[in-house]
Formats: structure tokens, C-alpha cells, sequence
């Protein structure tokens, strides 16, 4: 078995007024020097894998077909065999 | 003549846009449910608003892979007729049938207004009933109906006339002001590059009567049965 942690983020160039909504916000609370906040998605996977390579391909192709739209967002993973 | 209207799990313009082809104006129309993949015989494919698969992941990401879906690419690819409508649009963008994606709108919030669109290009099955940078009042609902591509596509969709309509303001003047959602370059619909598939997050199905105050959106539709009808596309 293989454990993913996918993780998806609007690509730099894109402007993420979620992200820039929280940043004020910590601005407000006197979270002084919070120079950026950018939001993401978070997604977790259990795999039914025994190869590693096979586990990590499975990853990538979900994530180019489904898990994230690569027009706006980049993604990346960590795979870890529990 | 036959129109389709998808229906995929959590859509909910269908009746809306049924009921324009239908009784509106007067159409052969049927609901084509998610699961179908034989559209062999329908001449045109709506794809309609609301919140497939509760939007999850990205609004239309999961519509994507409906098994109606390889079916309405073939469509498309064969070179009919395909418009998608607000969640519609989100579908055909994440099925890369039409460039860019659709973003959250720039203040966050859902808008639910009257907006002006600018006709750009007159050239295709859906607008060729409109006069030349005619003025449409079309209504948006969505919240995540924010345009964006890349520099290198834009140059190229401008280059091919794929910017159908553009958010202006009621006398036509394309400013930042009338930008609803902080779309690029104003952009509310896009054509492929060969024309035929069409998406805007306005609803021209939910203005076409007179009883509901406005009916700049039967300009639209009746451009399509024009289309398949045969009538002259303008120049």
C-alpha cells in the first residue's frame, strides 16, 4: 500500500483573491510581515500498490487528467509505501 | 432538427434551457441524460448551468468524465454544434474543447446581475443573427466565472476570432467597470477555433420572454435554429 499526498496551487502568475482575502485578514489580526498567502488543495490517497514506479505513475496521471487543471494550476506529491 | 440538453448530476438550468428550445421557440428538444453515449441523432448539444457533481474539485472537472462526455467531444470534433452555458462553459474548458478556464470571480463573491455583453464575433452558429458588435442584456449567476489564459492562446484566439462576447456597459464601451468577475480582457464567451462549440457563463435561456422583462437572449438561440436550418452565416 502507498500513501499520496497530492498537492495542487494556482500557478504563480494566476492571482488568488482567496489567498489575498486571508492575508488581510491576518494583516488585520496584527500578524504584521505576512507578505504573501496563497492557497491550495490538499488531497490524500490510499493506493492498492505494491510497485512504487507503478504507484507514482498512477499519481501522476491522475493528477494531469483529474486532480488538477495544469491551464491554472501546478501540482506535486509526496509518496510514501505504509 | 433535434437539440439535446445534458443533465449531469447537480445541473440546474436544464429545464430552463429545455423550455427555451421547446416551447420558446417551438423546437424538437430532448434531455439527454449523463450516462447516454449514443447523440448520433441530434444536430445540436446544450450543456447547461449549475453545479455538476456539487463542484467539487473545480467547477466542471468532474462532468468531464461523464460518459456523455466522450460522446459530445466526438460531436464537437465531427464539427456540429455545441453550446455551453455558465457551468456548461466550466465543462468544456476542463474537457479542452475551448481554451483558458474559468477562475474564482475576482471579489469573491457570487453574482447573481443583469450584465451587457458586446457581440465580437458575428461568424458563428450562435451569433450570426446578431448585428455587428450588437449589445446584448444577458443575465450571470456564477461565482466562479473569472476568464483566464494564457498570453500565447489569447494572441491566437484573437487572431482567429474566438472572443464571441465581451462585458461592457449598456452603450457598448468594454471598461473595467463593466467587468463583472475580473474576466481577462473582459471576456464572458469564447468560440473554439473552428467555431462550432461556443461557451459564456451569461444565460441567454433565461431571457426570452417578455413576460419576464427581457428577451435580448431569444437572439442567441434562434441564431442556432438559423444555423441548422441552413440560413447565411455573416461575413
Amino acid at each position: 500500500m502507498f500513501y499520496a499526498k497530492v498537492f495542487v496551487t494556482l500557478k504563480k502568475s494566476i492571482a488568488d483573491p482567496q489567498g489575498n482575502a486571508v492575508r488581510e485578514a491576518l494583516l488585520s489580526m496584527k500578524y504584521n510581515g505576512v507578505k504573501d498567502v496563497r492557497m491550495g488543495k490538499l488531497i490524500e490517497l490510499k493506493l492498492e500498490e505494491k510497485d512504487r514506479a507503478k504507484a507514482e505513475k498512477k499519481v501522476r496521471d491522475m493528477c494531469e487528467t483529474l486532480l488538477a487543471n495544469t491551464v491554472i494550476e501546478d501540482y506535486s506529491y509526496d509518496i510514501l509505501e505504509v | 432538427m433535434k437539440f439535446g440538453v445534458v443533465i449531469f448530476p447537480g445541473s440546474n438550468c436544464v429545464t430552463d434551457c429545455y423550455y427555451a428550445l421547446r416551447d420558446v421557440l417551438g423546437q424538437d428538444t430532448e434531455y439527454i441524460w449523463h450516462g447516454t453515449k449514443d447523440l448520433n441523432y441530434f444536430d445540436c448539444i446544450v450543456l447547461p448551468g449549475g453545479f455538476s457533481y456539487g463542484d467539487y474539485l473545480r467547477c466542471g472537472a468532474i462532468a468531464r468524465f461523464s460518459p456523455v462526455m466522450d460522446s459530445v467531444l466526438e460531436f464537437a470534433h465531427s464539427g456540429k454544434p455545441v453550446i455551453g452555458i455558465c457551468n456548461g462553459f466550466q465543462v468544456l474548458t476542463e474537457a479542452g474543447l475551448l481554451p483558458g478556464a474559468l477562475l474564482r470571480n475576482k471579489n469573491m463573491k457570487f453574482i447573481c446581475d443583469n450584465v451587457f455583453l458586446k457581440t465580437e464575433n458575428t461568424n458563428t452558429p450562435f451569433t450570426n443573427l446578431c448585428s455587428g458588435e450588437q449589445v446584448l442584456k444577458i443575465p450571470v449567476a456564477h461565482g466562479d466565472g473569472n476568464y483566464y489564459v494564457d498570453d500565447e492562446t489569447l494572441k491566437s484566439m484573437k487572431e482567429n476570432n474566438q472572443i464571441v462576447f465581451r462585458y461592457c456597459d449598456a452603450q457598448g464601451h468594454v471598461t473595467d467597470k463593466a467587468n463583472p468577475n475580473g474576466s481577462l480582457g473582459n471576456i464572458a464567451g469564447v468560440c473554439n477555433r473552428e467555431g462550432n462549440v461556443l461557451g459564456m457563463m451569461p444565460h441567454p435561456e433565461r431571457c426570452m420572454e417578455k413576460i419576464l422583462g427581457n428577451e435580448d437572449g431569444i437572439v442567441i438561440l434562434k441564431s442556432m435554429v438559423n444555423y441548422l436550418k441552413g440560413g447565411v452565416i455573416n461575413g
